[in-house]
């Protein structure tokens, strides 16, 4: 062994500083005060010190300071003990057992290391350090202890204490600004006060969760995965952690915010406009692939709503990002009239093996056993389609037309608006109840039966949004006539499975503005 | 004590001295329009005010591509090299 082992200076009980190395060979001991056989070795410790004090540093690091104190006293101690309760000399020297003692040359350089105690290997310790020093034995008793006994954990490898030493380490990954809240404030009042949170309580970002989070995944800390508007804000993986943490996350949904924010900080998705607009504009995820039972998400019961941490905690960790690294809040750029709970958090999975068509990942180009995240912007939602009465395929199909009328107002039509359509179980049952029943054909449709005459669009005393009465004076009975559709073109009409086997209930997303001038929605593989 | 982590971009917010007001205006005034709906309208019966009111300014309209979206950088740098003065018109 010829590594040499990291300086360090640390305080006896007193208050003394001993430092590390001096010049003079040392042997540095790792103690822990609830451990036997670290109680076992401290009168030998003792010894060494007794005997060769004068020549060598015998330097014992107790792990804990209650411990330490105790040691001294049970055992009329003569050599005194360090406080390495920070347990930083244990993690950089990587000692998971103790008690672990190495001899050291003066300048750091490790030599014999031992681990628990074996009585042979402590002798010829002993003889080592005698002959290097040219001094006698220590005159310790072998004779009086066991030939063997094991070692206990180092406290530097409790993962409590572990991840807090992995955060301070120097080769930590963690580069935030850290930020110390006063013993005397309440972290959860402070960080509602410092504006980082949607309203609800947070989970303290501490640095020792945030490194939990990162090892959800495979990317680098600092890696940027994004810029994100309004303040062009660069989002790393160690920011999307820290939102992670604040949001209530487990660390093995990482990967699935990692590719939600790519998303969205796409110029086809325009997370900036979809803050901004007054409208109330907010993502809604879907989550397809194997990842969804990894994960545990909800796609069945209550899939829309309350109750799934992975379903809640995911949305909620992507509206963090846009708050606290992109800066999107409500009465800055965040503009919205009203606003809407999916400005909280809206996330759910497909029910792919309810679903008898392609799920939604499958039909725009994705594998089906690829994970992938897809997500919209959406006004309003789920807005619930009620059939209970329905048994034909063409009357369920159009129910579900008849209830998309409401997107935006009834009597826009002919638009290019998203909508996400939610069909639920029983729904789906009544749609296949004489067969395949495609999605081409359910939207087809939909946009059949909700096909009205351009004179139904004109603005009058009922209400005058819709088409200008100037503008319809200069038509022809012909025009007025024409039949419109209620979207522009089928392919805004978006299909999902979720919900329960029971209730015969759909839903629907109501979108904003689409193409160029709005959102369109993305989807993103998910990584590692 | 507790320490967190900070959530924000960190991004210190660069100081900018507001441009000196003479009290007076004169030489291009620049209006932009957001491309909100009806923008267009208030523009253009805020340019005839202008022009009635300061006969002896020039007026030049611009216009984002869209207002879903962040002005372009180019865009920007267009109206600040060829304006004294720039009026933002948010409509609907």
């Amino acid at each position: 062994m010829s590594e040499t082992l990291n300086a360090f200076a640390l305080n006896d009980a007193a208050g003394k500083p001993h430092r590390f190395p001096t010049g003079r060979p040392a042997l540095v001991c790792f103690v822990k005060e609830d451990c036997p056989t670290c109680n076992l070795v401290m009168p030998v410790l003792d010894g060494f010190h007794r005997a060769w004090g004068d020549k060598a540093d015998i330097l014992v690091l107790g792990q804990t300071k209650e411990g330490n104190a105790v040691l001294s006293e049970r055992h009329e101690l003569a050599v005194p003990i360090l406080d390495e309760s920070g347990c930083k000399v244990s993690f950089d020297n990587e000692i998971d057992t103790v008690p672990t003692v190495i001899w050291a040359g003066g300048d750091g350089t490790a030599g014999t290391k031992v681990i628990g105690f074996a009585r042979e290997e402590w002798e010829a310790l002993e003889k080592e350090i005698a002959g290097v020093l040219s001094a006698d034995d220590a005159g310790i008793a072998w004779g009086d202890l066991p030939e063997w006994r094991p070692g206990c954990g180092s406290k530097s490898v409790d993962p409590m204490v572990a991840d807090r030493l992995r955060a301070e380490a120097d080769n930590s990954p963690i580069r935030a600004r850290k930020i110390e809240i006063a013993e005397a404030d309440d972290e959860f009042e402070f960080m509602f006060d410092q504006g980082f949170s949607d309203g609800l309580p947070l989970v303290p970002p501490t640095p020792e969760r945030v490194l939990r989070m990162l090892d959800g995944t495979k990317r680098g800390a600092q890696e940027v995965i994004a810029v994100m508007p309004p303040n062009m804000g660069e989002v790393t993986v160690e920011k999307v952690a820290i939102n992670a943490v604040m949001a209530g996350c487990k660390p093995e949904y990482m990967p699935v915010i990692i590719a939600a924010v790519e998303a969205v900080c796409t110029d086809e998705f325009n997370i900036h406009g979809v803050n901004a607009t007054t409208m109330g504009a907010a993502p809604v995820m879907i989550i397809n692939g194997p990842i969804r039972h990894k994960l545990d998400m909800n796609m069945k019961l209550g899939a829309l709503g309350n109750g799934s941490r992975a379903n809640a905690t995911i949305g909620r960790a992507l509206r963090l990002v846009v708050r606290n690294v992109g800066g999107a809040k409500p009465g800055g750029t965040d503009r919205s009239t009203l606003g809407n709970p999916m400005k909280f958090t809206m996330c759910f999975a497909e029910w792919e093996e309810r679903n008898p068509w392609e799920p939604l990942h499958v039909e725009r180009g994705f594998k089906k056993d690829e994970n992938v995240v897809t997500i919209f912007a959406m006004t309003s939602g789920p807005t619930l389609i009620v059939d209970q009465e329905s048994r034909k395929p063409d009357q369920m199909a159009g129910t579900l037309g008849l209830g998309l009328e409401s997107v935006f107002h009834p009597k826009y039509h002919g638009w290019p608006i998203d909508t996400l359509l939610v069909v639920c179980p029983e729904h789906v049952d009544t749609l296949m109840v004489d067969g395949d029943y495609s999605k081409k054909r359910l939207r087809e449709r939909i946009q059949e039966v909700t096909k009205r005459p351009l004179r139904d669009m004109v603005g009058n005393d009922i209400s005058g949004a819709g088409l200008k009465p100037e503008a319809a004076a200069n038509m022809t009975a012909e025009q007025l006539d024409s039949l419109v559709p209620k979207f522009l073109s089928e392919v805004y009409i978006h299909i999902v499975v979720a919900g329960s086997d029971a209730g015969k209930f759909s839903g629907a997303f109501h979108g904003w503005a689409t193409g160029e001038m709005g959102s369109i929605s993305v989807s993103r593989k998910i990584g590692d | 004590m507790t320490t967190i982590l900070d959530p924000t971009n960190e991004a210190v917010p660069v100081t900018r001295q507001v441009t000196p007001r003479s009290g007076a205006i004169s030489g291009v005034v620049g209006l932009m329009d957001i491309r909100k709906p009806r923008g267009d309208v208030y523009l253009d019966a805020l340019e005839g005010m202008l022009k009635e009111k300061l006969p002896g300014i020039e007026v030049k309209r611009f216009a984002k591509p869209t207002f879903t979206k962040p002005c372009p950088d180019d865009l920007r740098h267009d109206i600040k090299r060829e304006c004294d003065f720039v009026i933002e018109a948010l409509a609907d």
